[in-house]
């Protein structure tokens, strides 16, 4: 958990400070200096069109890092919504989720390029293709969770002791949700940050003008052969964050569970 | 009376037009300051007796009255002033108790539900089931078995109810402090005039606190009496059956014969038809098993449902 907050404090620091870490224009282009392989002047070479990779991969943070906690943010939110109104309420319980089945019937990245298809490229729409994608997955972790809730005796006790329906999910429900929700919002994180690099590498998610490390490695693959650290450093750093993300949340997950925490 | 039950029925539908008779067609009452034990094996329904009491459940048939009143199809808004009388303990002190609230929290809660809390009154709650109020700001996680209960105790207390509904409180505690609520149980109702339907499967327990014992079986009652003439005069053969697996802390040189039971517990989903008794009953002839045999009443005060008592 430590490490994994210092790895993404770091990574997050490099993107918000990315001005100022010795970058340049990400987008300045200099034939000139076109494929260089890394080396004190470029820290991490040079593209096919002579921009810095070094620079690249740290503006490119910034989208994946936007990316990964918007859409962690969004989805469990809605997912949350959705989930204590089908799990408490028996009614919109069947209608809920056969939407959510129809969603989940298709996988996730097909889902969101087809989402990105209908729109245009942009960060805002990628982050609502993925959380559009994601959705049900937490709405069906959420309403499993407030089902079990629900039949516990400290809920019925609630109920006998006269606690008003609305009381009781936000009293009793919601906050025994937090903790697998809060694990599974890491992990949202996580995949949503390899979505949007598949989205990009596959030319249906960040504008092509807008470095995203999608869009770095697909720009690589051609010169895998002769300038593979194209493909290389972003692939690193992309593993890193994920990496990161998950150690968090398995971190989290013990820290959330009162009785998990005292006996680690 | 506090409470009269009458023709109690809990059926659920599990698909396919089947249904399970988890309670099928129940009759009791309880006084005010009286225990009445409802005991039978796993799966006899005598939970779910006590959640339709309750009404956690909507009961299928039947009438149940709360000092006179009729709460059977009262909706859960008509419900909430009824809860003040009627408060339940339950029996795994783990699961009853929300992990996420103080326990100070817990026992506050119905207080609050009726705007009536104070520090004050969780404080007295908590130093009379044997807490410190210091406790309150602890999490239930932070209790042993015992004190939980203590405080499952306290939270249905808190609005001096007239019945508890104590399903199997002490089944899930080591001996020694399952005597230990025992006894505050009744300390309390000694003074509170609080009545007690008291489910369990423990025959010790229920002979200790009961005034009346009820048996269940496959969701009917077959034998209810006072204490002491159900525990010395069984009527029916599966009380007897029941009486007789009790172990003796004492035994004798010539111990009673067992009476063991053939068979499983018959599937509530199909009860066999009669008696339901009939298929593991040692007594069984042609009637018990054509004849659905009524509670009826032999010596006063004490009812039994078997074909052999009118012979």
């Amino acid at each position: 958990m430590k490490f994994g907050l210092a790895l993404l404090a770091a990574l997050v620091a490099a993107a918000l400070l990315a001005p100022f870490l010795g970058t340049v224009d990400p987008a300045a282009l200099s034939p000139v200096m076109r494929l260089r392989p890394p080396d004190g002047e470029f820290w991490f070479g040079t593209d096919p069109l002579g921009r810095d990779l070094y620079s690249r991969v740290l503006y490119g943070a910034r989208v994946s890092l936007t990316v990964g906690f918007s859409v962690a943010l969004a989805s469990t939110s809605a997912g949350l919504a959705i989930g204590l109104v089908a799990g408490f309420y028996r009614t919109a319980d069947a209608v809920l989720m056969r939407v959510m089945d129809g969603l989940m019937s298709i996988p996730p990245v097909l889902l969101a390029i087809a989402l990105m298809a209908l729109t245009r490229a942009s960060m805002g729409n990628v982050i609502l293709a993925i959380t559009i994608a994601e959705v049900p997955r937490v709405t069906r972790l959420v309403r499993s969770v407030v089902l079990g809730l629900r039949e516990q005796p400290f809920v019925e006790a609630a109920r006998a002791a006269g606690t008003p329906g609305w009381r009781i999910v936000l009293r009793h429900i919601l906050p025994n949700t937090v903790a697998p929700l809060i694990v599974q919002a890491t992990y949202i994180c996580a995949s949503a940050i390899i979505i949007e690099a598949i989205l990009s590498f596959l030319g249906a998610g960040m504008p092509p003008n807008v470095p995203s490390w999608g869009n770095i490695i697909a720009e690589g693959r051609n010169l895998f052969q002769v300038a593979a650290y194209i493909v290389i450093v972003p692939s690193i750093f992309l593993s890193i964050t994920v990496l990161a993300v998950n150690l968090i949340g398995d971190g989290l997950r013990d820290a959330a569970d009162p009785r998990l925490a005292r006996q680690l | 009376m506090i409470l009269e039950v009458e023709g109690l029925k809990q059926h659920f539908p599990i698909g396919g037009g089947r249904k399970v008779y988890a309670v099928d067609g129940v009759s009791f009452c309880v006084a005010q300051g009286e225990t009445l034990g409802l005991v039978g094996e796993s799966g006899c329904g005598k939970s779910t007796a006590g959640k339709a009491i309750l009404r956690l459940l909507e009961p299928t048939a039947g009438r149940i009255r709360l000092r006179g009143k009729d709460i059977t199809r009262l909706s859960a808004a008509e419900m909430r002033p009824h809860r003040r009388e009627l408060q339940v303990v339950f029996q795994d002190p783990y699961s009853s108790l929300n992990p996420r609230m103080s326990a100070g929290a817990i026992v506050a809660e119905p207080l609050r539900n009726f705007g009536v809390f104070t520090e004050e009154k969780v404080a007295s709650l908590f130093q009379r089931v044997g807490l410190r109020p210091e406790h309150m700001r602890r999490y239930p996680h932070e209790f042993s078995g015992g004190q939980r209960q203590r405080l499952g105790i306290a939270r249905a207390l808190a609005l001096k109810p007239a019945l508890i509904v104590a399903d199997e409180p002490v089944s899930a505690l080591d001996v020694s402090v399952q005597a230990q609520v025992i006894n505050l149980l009744m300390d309390l109702q000694d003074e509170y005039r609080l009545s007690y339907l008291f489910i369990a499967h423990d025959l010790a327990v229920v002979q200790h606190i009961s005034h009346r014992v009820a048996v269940m079986y496959l969701g009917k009652i077959v034998e209810l009496a006072d204490r002491e003439a159900l525990f010395a005069r069984p009527q029916h053969p599966y009380t007897q059956a029941l009486l007789a697996a009790v172990p003796e802390p004492a035994p004798r040189a010539s111990p009673r014969a067992p009476i063991l039971l053939k068979g499983e517990l018959p599937s509530p989903m199909s009860p066999p038809a009669g008696c339901s008794f009939h298929t593991r009953c040692p007594h069984a002839f042609d009637r018990c098993k054509s004849e659905i045999p009524q509670l009826r009443q032999g010596s006063a005060g004490h009812w039994a449902a078997c074909h052999l008592i009118e012979r």
